[in-house]
């Protein structure tokens, strides 16, 4: 069997989640550019804070303002920063602990190389430009000494504190089964191919690494022919993001003359309210020139007007 | 209540990359295969279903699901998921065998740590406010961690060395392992780091595979092996996620799973340390001493699946007891950044 088909898959989102108390006030406080941890039930100052004791479980609600000093308590180098770290040059990671603090805390030291880094270094914080309310305000820690530029001002209140907002980028080659590579090249060529599953006999579309009764991979190749019946279906009225057709049409499972396992398509070329279960349909391709290795070579199925398959033909694949 | 034996462990081979999908069915079907075939049990012998796997790693929202078609799941099963390594999914089932709900259980862990960046992906298993919006790497952590212990002078860079090599040389008994091979210490002190101060043969490789075991009710476990690994103790504890705020040249959590279920007399151990300096950490916290054999398959450090790795530990030690080269071992997993949970077995012919 040839190479499975893979691709890049790219994947992006930005979390967004509300702080709370004690996280809230933490963020809006990077936001003024000053650090605050709070105090736990023993006395020790927790920097970043904690919401509850991690020895009692008592909610914590004293805050205490610390310094943008610390010492650096260990450290690690990274010779080649990786995406979304807080620098683009080689830096350090380290556990720092600010003065007044208690617990250390995980941030970068930009330093030119591991030479200048020591366990003890005292280092300080070197604010971002424009700051959110974020642990990114902290762009990264200095040698204490190092020069890093004019401080900006303060900047005023937000209506924004409460809420933090962190952009996700996470990059994968994605690698289809060999059963699913076959069905999609098929599909390349304007072939609908299913695979049969050795012990039961049952064919499906699209093919599967492991037939689900038996848990066999499918192997004998079934070329399908693209007609079939509507097994089920739903007319789609609500309109939401990215939708490219307008409502009302149907989505619908789709039982090509062969198959065991129905599909998920579209039924167009008929008033919604006329598509019924049991109908007769037949894959609408796009233009030859527009096939690639995606279902979306069929742009839907329409009604071919032969009688409907009567009920008890596919009760059982409902 | 009863007790809880492995009855059949299977692996798949450990290696950098797999071309198959992230859900796991090409690596799972052949070993589930092995299992049936050592024990001789089949599907419908199967109680109970649980896997360990993970979504980040997939890039997909319930990738496990799919990875259900490798069991079989029709008629329907009973069967659940932790998004842990494998052997949390094996301490639920031995609870539904210890409980009586079933007798027989099948685990099983997955992972194509290749089908993404693993050292950032793992950066979203920590605290979402203040540490992963740093993209810290975990690697980077480890260095922290393995810094902290050489400069409390608790073990030095050649000590690392040590275990690396040992692993590596124990691995060539292991067709499944992804590194092996002899090595000079001096030669790996030679070596670049990769993560001051963590060089490459102090960091677990980055692998694809998978694992399964079966358990049974100890008490009807000699129908299915001739010397059944009898579970006597399991025990999962976890440590504080904040990584500030603990000492991480120690294991509290190891510790205290390790009390609990009794390490006394274990010939030998494996211990799930992605990190040279971690296997003296576990060491240490399970109070093994010089006369107990330390990962002879060569650990996670020669092959590292994610998800399935601490499963494996469970049973290569269990393997030791089924082919009876020990009659008591210990095998310990762990979970999250820098050992925060930690599982630890004791198995007994």
């Amino acid at each position: 069997m040839s190479t499975p088909l893979s691709a890049p898959l790219d994947l992006a989102f930005d979390y967004t989640r509300s702080l709370g108390p004690v996280l809230g006030r933490f963020a809006a406080g990077l936001r003024e550019r000053r650090i605050e941890g709070v105090r736990g039930s023993d006395g020790r100052v927790h920097v970043p804070p904690v919401e509850y004791d991690p020895v009692d479980a008592a909610p914590l609600t004293e805050f205490v303002p610390v310094s943008d000093e610390g010492t650096v308590l260990s450290w690690s180098w990274i010779p080649e920063p990786l995406d979304g770290q807080p620098l683009t040059t080689p830096f350090a990671w380290a556990l720092i602990r600010l003065d007044g603090a208690d617990t250390a805390m995980l941030h970068a030291v930009h330093v030119p190389g591991p030479s200048a880094m020591s366990t003890g270094m005292r280092v300080r914080v070197r604010w971002a430009d424009e700051t959110a309310g974020h642990i990114r305000d902290i762009a990264y820690f200095l040698p204490v000494g190092a020069g890093d530029g004019p401080s900006p001002a303060p900047p005023p209140r937000s209506e924004k504190d409460g809420v933090m907002v962190t952009p996700i980028e996470l990059h994968y080659q994605h690698s289809a089964s060999p059963e699913e590579s076959r069905y999609l090249r098929g599909l390349a060529e304007g072939k609908l191919i299913g695979q049969r599953c050795p012990a039961c006999g049952k064919v499906y579309i699209p093919p599967r690494g492991s037939c689900p009764t038996d848990g066999v991979p499918t192997v004998d190749e079934v070329e399908l022919p693209d007609t079939g019946i509507v097994t089920t279906f739903c007319i789609v009225n609500v309109p939401f993001l990215g939708q490219r057709i307008k409502p009302p049409y149907v989505a619908a499972y789709i039982l090509l003359d062969g198959a065991d396992i129905a599909f998920l398509h579209l039924v167009l070329g008929c008033e919604a309210a006329e598509v019924r279960m049991g109908m007769r349909v037949r894959a609408a391709w796009k233009p030859r020139d527009e096939w690639w290795t995606s279902l979306e070579n069929i742009s839907h199925f329409e009604p071919t007007g032969e009688p409907d398959a009567p009920y008890e033909s596919f009760a059982h694949h409902l | 209540m009863r007790d809880v034996a492995v009855v059949g462990f299977a692996q798949a081979p450990n290696v950098r990359e797999t071309p198959g999908t992230t859900n796991g069915v090409e690596m799972l079907v052949p070993i589930f295969a092995q299992v049936y075939q050592q024990t001789g049990l089949s599907k419908s012998d199967i109680g109970f279903w649980c896997s360990g796997s993970s979504d980040y790693l997939a890039g997909r929202a319930f990738s496990f699901i799919s990875a259900v078609d490798a069991i079989g799941a029709f008629p329907p099963i009973h069967e659940s998921h932790v998004e842990m390594d494998a052997a949390w999914a094996l301490y639920e089932a031995w609870l539904k065998i210890r409980t009586g709900e079933v007798d027989t259980a099948l685990v099983y862990g997955f992972g194509k740590s290749s089908a993404g960046h693993l050292r950032r992906v793992l950066a979203l298993q920590l605290d979402p406010y203040t540490v992963a919006p740093l993209w810290p790497d975990s690697v980077s952590i480890a260095g922290l961690q393995a810094r902290l212990g050489l400069d409390a002078g608790l073990w030095s860079e050649k000590d690392l060395a040590e275990v690396a090599a040992r692993s590596r040389a124990d691995a060539t008994r292991n067709p499944l392992a992804q590194l092996s091979g002899t090595s000079e210490i001096a030669d790996l002190l030679d070596a670049p780091y990769v993560a001051d101060p963590l060089r490459a043969h102090d960091i677990a490789p980055v692998t694809d595979g998978a694992a399964v075991i079966i358990l049974t009710a100890a008490e009807r476990a000699g129908e299915f092996a001739e010397r059944p690994a009898v579970i006597t103790g399991i025990e999962h504890r976890v440590d504080t996620p904040v990584l500030g705020a603990r000492d991480l040249t120690r294991s509290p959590s190891t510790e205290a799973a390790g009390r609990a279920v009794g390490t006394g007399d274990v010939e030998i151990a494996e211990l799930h340390a992605p990190f040279t300096h971690q296997e003296l950490i576990l060491r240490t916290a399970l109070g093994l001493g010089d006369d107990v054999r330390i990962n002879p398959s060569g650990g996670v450090l020669t092959g590292n699946p994610m998800f399935a790795a601490g499963l494996a530990r469970i049973g290569e030690a269990a393997t030791r007891i089924l082919t009876g080269q020990a009659s008591k071992v210990l095998a310990h997993a762990t979970s999250g950044p820098a050992l925060q949970q930690n599982l630890v077995a004791v198995l007994e012919a």
